[in-house]
């Protein structure tokens, strides 16, 4: 089991945050261009997924899987996006990815008033805390 | 004070009355910086703003809240679960319009002017004006444009403090760039 990275998108669309661990391919764009393009797959799979949902639901788009990896996602309320992309194996990381938005950015971003709201994230602390988080999960393994 | 035998526990949660009269001392400055009340109200509505857009995270984070499907289920989450949460009161929700797009707030009970009494010179002041910035600004934050007013203040000799709040529009989702 494997973490390969992680995205923090605003509603607007900003990335506030990116950091891979894991990551052995890499796209043949700049990573500005990356975010966008990721932006813009989620905010139309969202959009895909409730209109073509057959039954009302609550929850909207949670993963997707490819035949190598699986990419999961976590909105607020607010409209804060998490995308975490791990290998195959990992089930859901509902609960990892909500206590990283109310256990580290909540409390490292949010409640730091230097920290400014809509932009990307530069506060070491909040870098800090989120790495060893991440390392410190049961299915974090990193293959050398 | 009978709520704070509870709330030693917690080591984030302050005495009320040190918050209290932080805020007054805020308003005094406020009053002493700006000519007008009506600038003063201003200036705590931005205030508010500012600490809304903040504050509507740390409140997810704790509550766990979805998003809302209906202005009604807005209300009550605000009354019964805001308030409570950050100023351990619960405004009654009442006074829904017709078309159920606006409702007031009404407090019996005010934490921010435990020691306050309105000098008659300044009788436009909105003393706790700063709420309704908070509410705008998290309400924005997920979405929900809205105006939020005093409309009654026990401060000003009414015999409630009412506080209105009417829904404007549904803030959409930013389109990525390049799509339409």
């Amino acid at each position: 089991m494997t973490i390969y990275n992680l995205y923090i998108f605003d509603r607007n669309g900003v990335c506030l945050f990116y950091q891979e661990w894991t990551r052995e391919k890499h796209p043949g764009m700049s990573q500005e261009e990356e975010f966008k393009l990721m932006y813009g797959m989620i905010f139309s799979i969202k959009s895909f997924v409730s209109r073509m949902a057959p039954v009302d639901f609550k929850d909207g788009f949670s993963s997707f899987c490819t035949s190598s990896y699986k990419l999961h996602f976590h909105e607020t309320a607010s409209g804060l996006k998490f995308v975490m992309n791990t290998s195959l194996n990992v089930g859901s990381i509902h609960d990892e990815l909500q206590h990283i938005y109310s256990a580290i950015f909540v409390e490292h971003v949010v409640r730091n008033p230097l920290s400014k709201l809509g932009q990307a994230i530069d506060s070491q602390l909040f870098k800090t805390k989120l790495d060893s988080y991440v390392r410190g999960l049961p299915f974090f393994t990193k293959v050398n | 004070m009978s709520r704070q035998g509870g709330r030693s526990a917690d080591p984030r949660k302050v005495s009320q009355e040190l918050f209290t009269l932080t805020y007054g001392s805020l308003v005094s400055q406020l009053v002493k910086d700006y000519e007008s009340d009506e600038e003063v109200n201003k200036q705590l509505d931005k205030m508010g703003y500012n600490i809304g857009i903040r504050l509507v995270e740390d409140f997810l984070a704790r509550s766990g809240e979805r998003r809302c499907n209906d202005f009604r289920e807005t209300a009550d989450i605000i009354a019964k679960s805001g308030f409570k949460m950050f100023l351990g009161i619960t405004p009654t929700v009442a006074n829904w319009s017709a078309a159920g797009d606006e409702f007031s707030l009404i407090f019996d009970n005010n934490p921010l002017t435990d020691f306050v009494e309105l000098p008659e010179e300044h009788s436009q002041l909105n003393y706790s004006n700063i709420l309704c910035g908070v509410i705008r600004g998290a309400l924005e934050t997920v979405q929900m444009d809205v105006n939020v007013r005093f409309v009654q203040d026990l401060l000003k000799g009414d015999n409630q403090t009412e506080l209105k709040v009417k829904f404007i529009k549904r803030l959409e989702d930013a389109v990525p760039a390049g799509e339409e």
